[in-house]
C-alpha cells in the first residue's frame, strides 16, 4: 500500500460504485439507482451554479461594476436588463421579464439570419453547383448531385407527387434512406463507445485496487 | 410457440447480458484490430503538423462526460501533437461540464512536456451561450474573457501579446459534443472566414460530410474510429481510441448477429402466415 | 405596452445587427462588439432562474409527496455541499477539494453512464425494431449493416472493397441527403427568426 494515493482510491471507488449502481437499472428500477440519479441533479445544479459564479458572473459584472466602474460603468445597463430577467418568476410581474428577453432575442435572431443564409444555403449551393469533370470524381459528384435534387424535391409538398416529381421524390425518399442508415451505423459505434469508456474505467480501477491491496 | 416467435419475443435482458458479454471479452482478452486511415482524418493531422514552433491553433474543448469517451482522445492526441512541435494552443470550454475536465488534461500534459500557461498555452475557460462567447471571441479574445480560467487577466500573458481573435491564430479544431459543432461553422468559417476542423461524435458524424464537401471544413475526426486514427497517425500509446477498437468489434459484430438474426425470424414468420392465408 | 413595447425593440435591435453584417466599418465592428457584450451579460445573469425553478420544484415535490422526501432531500443536500464546497474559488478550482471530488466521482461517473445505457438500448432496438418490413426499411438497414462492418475485421479483398463502399456511402449519398436536409431545416429557421423579427412569432414572450 506504500506511495498509493489511499484517498483517490477511495473516491474512484465511489466513482465505481455510482456506475454500477446506474447499471443496475438494466435489470430493474431500484431505489439504489433513483438515489444516485437524485444525487446526479443536486451536484449537477450545484457545480453549474458555481462555475457560472466563479467563470462569468465575477468577472463580467462583479469586475466591472464593482472594480472597473469608472471605466466599465456601460456594463449597469445589462446587468439591470439581467436583473429584469428574475421577474419571470412573478405571476404579476412576469412582464417586465419580456423587455430584456427583447433585447437577448433580437440582437441573437439579427446576427443568425444573415450568417445561416451563408452557412446554409450559399456556401452548400456553391459546393452542389461545380463543373463536372470527365472522370471518376466527376461521376460520383454527379450522382451526389441528383441525390441532393432528389431529396429536396422529396420535401416539396406544394404539389402532388406524380410524374417527374413523383420518380425524383422516389429516388429522394431512397437517397433519405442511405443517409439515415449511415446515421444508424455511425450511431450504434458512438453509443457503444460510451459503455466502453465505462467498461475501461471499471477494468482499470479494478487492477488498481488489486495492486493496492 | 415456433422457433421464430421465440426469437422475435427474446426478454430484452437478455440481449443487454449479450451486450455485456461482447464489451467484456475484449476486457479479459488482449486483441488487435488493426485501424484503416480516412482522408478527413488525415487533412486535420496534416494542418496540425504545420503547427509548429510558436505557430497557435485554437482547440475548442466543448465536450462534457456523456460524450468526453470519444472526444477526450481527440484532444488529448491534438494537444500532444501541438506540443511535440513546439507550437502554441489556444483552448476554450463552452460545454458547461466540460472545463473540469479540459483543465486536468491540460494540466497533466503541460506537466509532461514542460509546458508553461500563458506562455506555451493559453487555457480561456467557460462562458454560457457558446454561439454569442463565439461571437464575441471573434472580435477579440478578451470580450467575453477577461480573465482566464486560472482569473489571470488575458490581456497580460506574454502569448496573448498581439493575439486578439481568430485572425492570429492559423485554424480551429473544435471538438464538439453537442449543436456547438454548428455553431463553429456558422460564426467562425462562414463569419471570419477561418479554415475549421471538427472532432463529433459517432452519433453526429454523419451530419457532416455536406461541410466537407463544399470546403467549409478542412477536416473532420468522425466519433471514436476518428480518434483511433488521429492516435495512430500520432504515434499515441495507450490512448483510449485505440484501446476502444476491439470494444467496438465484439459489439458491432454481436449487433450485427442480432439483425441477421431478428430479420431470419421475421421473414420465417412472414412466409408462414403467407402459408397459413394461402 | 407590455407586448408592443418589447416587440418593437425585439425589431429594432434584429434590424440593427442585419444592418451591421452589411456594414464593413470600424463603428459597425464596434457596434457588434458591444452587442454581443451586452448579450453575454443579460444571458449570465438569466441563468439563476434556470436554477431557481429546478431547485423550487424540489422542494415543491418533497413537501407534496412523501415518497419522493428522502429523494428530494438528497437532491438538495448535494446541492448544498456543492454551494458550500465551492464558495470560495480555491475550493472550486483546487482539485483536492470536496466540490471538485465530487465532480470527478459522482458527476462524471454518473453522467458518463446515464448515456452509457443508451449502447444496451440501441442494441434491443436494432433486435426488436430493425427489420426490413418494406424497401426503404430494407435499404435502410442494409446501408447501417454495410456502415458497421466497417469495425469488423475482414478478410481481403472484402475488407478493401467494404472500405470502398462504405467511403461512397458517406461522401455521395448520405452527403446528398444531409445536405438536402440542413438546406431545408436552414430555409425553416431563417423563415422562423425572420417571423419573430417581425413580431408575426411571439412564443417566446409567454403569456398576456
Amino acid at each position: 500500500m506504500g506511495g498509493t494515493d489511499v484517498a483517490g482510491l477511495i473516491w474512484t471507488g465511489v466513482g465505481a460504485l455510482i456506475t454500477l449502481a446506474i447499471f443496475s437499472f438494466l435489470y430493474r428500477d431500484n431505489v439504489v439507482y433513483k438515489f444516485v440519479e437524485r444525487l446526479w441533479v443536486g451536484v449537477t445544479t450545484g457545480y453549474w451554479t458555481m462555475l457560472l459564479y466563479h467563470t462569468s458572473f465575477t468577472d463580467k459584472v462583479l469586475d466591472p461594476l464593482f472594480r472597473h466602474f469608472s471605466t466599465q460603468w456601460f456594463y449597469l445597463i445589462p446587468t439591470i436588463l439581467g436583473i429584469l430577467m428574475w421577474f419571470r418568476m412573478s405571476k404579476r410581474y412576469g412582464f417586465v421579464a419580456r423587455y430584456a428577453l427583447a433585447f437577448y432575442i433580437g440582437i441573437s435572431t439579427g446576427v443568425y439570419i444573415p450568417l445561416a443564409i451563408k452557412t446554409a444555403i450559399l456556401f452548400q449551393l456553391q459546393g452542389t453547383i461545380r463543373a463536372i469533370e470527365p472522370s471518376l470524381n466527376g461521376i460520383m459528384f454527379a450522382m451526389a448531385f441528383l441525390g441532393i435534387l432528389c431529396s429536396l424535391s422529396y420535401f416539396f409538398f406544394s404539389k402532388e407527387h406524380k410524374g417527374v416529381l413523383g420518380v425524383s421524390s422516389k429516388i429522394g425518399i431512397y437517397t433519405l434512406m442511405i443517409g439515415f442508415g449511415a446515421g444508424f451505423g455511425l450511431t450504434v459505434m458512438g453509443r457503444v463507445a460510451l459503455l466502453v469508456q465505462r467498461v475501461i474505467f471499471l477494468r482499470d480501477y479494478g487492477i488498481e485496487l488489486f495492486h493496492a491491496l | 410457440m415456433a422457433w421464430y416467435e421465440r426469437v422475435l419475443s427474446v426478454d430484452r435482458r437478455l440481449i443487454y447480458a449479450a451486450m455485456g458479454v461482447a464489451v467484456i471479452i475484449p476486457a479479459i482478452f488482449t486483441m488487435h484490430i488493426p485501424v484503416t486511415l480516412s482522408s478527413e482524418v488525415r487533412a486535420v493531422h496534416e494542418f496540425t503538423e504545420e503547427v509548429k514552433d510558436g505557430d497557435i491553433l485554437f482547440l475548442a474543448i466543448d465536450f462534457d462526460p456523456s460524450t468526453m469517451a470519444e472526444l477526450l482522445p481527440m484532444a488529448e492526441a491534438v494537444m500532444r501533437q501541438v506540443f511535440e512541435n513546439d507550437g502554441r494552443l489556444l483552448m476554450s470550454s463552452l460545454s458547461q461540464f466540460g472545463p473540469p475536465m479540459a483543465n486536468e488534461l491540460i494540466t497533466r500534459l503541460a506537466r509532461e512536456y514542460g509546458k508553461e500557461s500563458g506562455v506555451d498555452f493559453v487555457y480561456l475557460g467557460y462562458k454560457p451561450y457558446p454561439a454569442i462567447t463565439i461571437l464575441a471571441m471573434g472580435t477579440d479574445f478578451r470580450v467575453p474573457f477577461p480573465l482566464d480560467f486560472y482569473n489571470q487577466p488575458t490581456d497580460e500573458l506574454p502569448m496573448m501579446a498581439g493575439v486578439h481573435n481568430f485572425d492570429d491564430v492559423e485554424g480551429v479544431i473544435a471538438l464538439c459534443g453537442g449543436n456547438a459543432a454548428d455553431m463553429w461553422i456558422t460564426y467562425v468559417n462562414a463569419k471570419y472566414g477561418m479554415p475549421v476542423a471538427l472532432g463529433v461524435t459517432g452519433v453526429m458524424a454523419a451530419d457532416y460530410y455536406q461541410y466537407l464537401q463544399s470546403g467549409q471544413l478542412f477536416g473532420l475526426l468522425p466519433g471514436i474510429k476518428g480518434a483511433a486514427e488521429y492516435e495512430q497517425l500520432t504515434n499515441t500509446t495507450g490512448g483510449e481510441g485505440l484501446r476502444g477498437i476491439p470494444y467496438q468489434t465484439t459489439t458491432h459484430f454481436v449487433v450485427l448477429f442480432f439483425i441477421i438474426l431478428t430479420n431470419i425470424a421475421f421473414f420465417a414468420q412472414r412466409s408462414a402466415r403467407a402459408r397459413m392465408r394461402a | 405596452m407590455k407586448m408592443q413595447i418589447p416587440l418593437i425593440l425585439v425589431f429594432m435591435c434584429g434590424v440593427a445587427m442585419l444592418a451591421q453584417f452589411m456594414i464593413p466599418h470600424e463603428y459597425s465592428e464596434d457596434f457588434f462588439q458591444y452587442a454581443n457584450d451586452f448579450v453575454i451579460v443579460i444571458g449570465i445573469l438569466a441563468l439563476p432562474v434556470g436554477i431557481y425553478s429546478l431547485m423550487s420544484n424540489t422542494v415543491r415535490k418533497a413537501q407534496r409527496d412523501p415518497k419522493e422526501r428522502p429523494f428530494a432531500l438528497v437532491t438538495i443536500g448535494a446541492y448544498v455541499i456543492m454551494i458550500i464546497g465551492g464558495m470560495k474559488a480555491e475550493w472550486f478550482f483546487s482539485p483536492t477539494s470536496l466540490s471538485t471530488r465530487f465532480f470527478d466521482n459522482i458527476l462524471i461517473p454518473a453522467q458518463a453512464t446515464l448515456f452509457s445505457m443508451l449502447a444496451f438500448y440501441i442494441a434491443s432496438a436494432a433486435y426488436r425494431a430493425f427489420r426490413a418490413r418494406t424497401a426503404l426499411a430494407a435499404v435502410l438497414l442494409v446501408t447501417a449493416f454495410v456502415v458497421m462492418l466497417r469495425l469488423i475485421p475482414l478478410p481481403e479483398p472484402i475488407a478493401t472493397w467494404n472500405n470502398g463502399l462504405v467511403r461512397w456511402i458517406l461522401e455521395v449519398p448520405n452527403m446528398a441527403a444531409k445536405r438536402a436536409i440542413v438546406m431545408g431545416v436552414a430555409l425553416g429557421g431563417i423563415t422562423y427568426s425572420t417571423k419573430i423579427l417581425l413580431g408575426i412569432e411571439r412564443a417566446y414572450m409567454g403569456g398576456e
